[in-house]
């Protein structure tokens, strides 16, 4: 099974790497961008075939290593 | 005194490290990441480098690697851990010291001297140092402190900031700060303070050939502080 997550920084924490493609995409001549937030995504293929317990091992995941919680955010996508 | 410095795959500043702790007496040596078990220690640092390639964040695979177990046991029974640099970025994500290390504000890899001022000496790594501001090397990428709100009032009220980027008459404002570390932030503890993280190379300043002594003075006094 296929899981999907998304870590995105959390609201408040500075995104210098976003800024400058924002910059830079507007120079490009995309003006109307309120702002661009960089993120990372992973795909995780897991042999868990229970949808929940494979989420939940997921989520372990996310808290352990994939996701720093003092600034990121995680979104984990529902295996199709 | 016993030392120990831990390499992992990607650490490039292990055996400058060594050179210092060896030139001021202390008994050094080499751990290698994979192993389990930390050899009899007054003092583990963990070194400047690149772990694991900065892969995922900068020292969150190295903060998971097998003689981290027993370094943050280590640590957990008072031990003395210091982080230099991607040390300082692996403590973090160990959660032994609080908060994380960005990207530096301006985004690009900064390499020069700074000038940093001691902000607390009631602890085994600056008591006793003379000077209140010291000049150190720095050379990163991700050095840029954050935390959140509440971390930073318990941070602040345990006095657990180590030293603050200045000038080189110890003033603290945001012209001297290289990075938009949050209050100018450059090392802190743990609440016990016998873990430091920091972002300056102490190791880079034991030689007035190359680029200065004020590392001398810091690796003179800890060993004095740890007798």
């Amino acid at each position: 099974m296929k899981i999907s997550v998304i870590i995105t920084l959390k609201k408040d924490v500075l995104d210098p790497q976003g800024k400058v493609i924002h910059q830079t995409l507007d120079g490009m001549g995309f003006q109307d961008i309120n702002e661009v937030r960089q993120g990372k995504y992973f795909e995780i293929d897991t042999k868990e075939t229970d949808n929940d317990k494979a989420k939940a091992k997921v989520e372990e995941m996310c808290k352990k290593l994939l996701a720093n919680l003092v600034i990121e955010n995680y979104k984990i996508i529902d295996p199709k | 005194m016993k030392s120990s410095v831990i390499t992992f795959p990607g650490s490039n500043c292990d055996r400058d490290m060594d050179v210092a702790l060896k030139k001021f007496g202390f008994k050094n040596k080499m751990v290698w990441h994979a192993d389990a078990e930390l050899p009899k220690s007054d003092l583990v640092v963990l070194p400047g480098g690149f772990s694991y390639g900065d892969y995922l964040r900068c020292g969150s695979m190295a903060s998971k690697s097998k003689i981290m177990r027993s370094v943050i046991n280590f640590a957990n029974s008072g031990g003395m851990v210091m982080g230099i640099c991607n040390g300082f970025q692996i403590l973090v994500e160990t959660g032994l010291v609080p908060g994380v290390l960005l990207r530096n504000k301006f985004l690009e890899f900064i390499c020069k001297n700074v000038f940093v001022k001691i902000n607390d000496k009631k602890n085994k790594y600056f008591k006793n140092v003379d000077n209140e501001v010291l000049e150190f090397h720095i050379a990163h990428n991700e050095g840029n402190y954050f935390c959140t709100n509440d971390q930073l009032k318990e941070i602040e009220d345990n006095n657990q900031i180590a030293i603050n980027y200045c000038d080189e008459n110890g003033k603290i404002e945001d012209q001297f700060n290289p990075n938009g570390s949050l209050k100018n932030i450059a090392g802190i503890f743990n609440k016990e303070k016998n873990v430091l993280g920091m972002m300056p190379h102490p190791e880079r300043m034991i030689d007035r050939s190359l680029s200065g002594e004020d590392g001398s003075l810091f690796f003179k006094n800890l060993i004095n502080n740890l007798k």
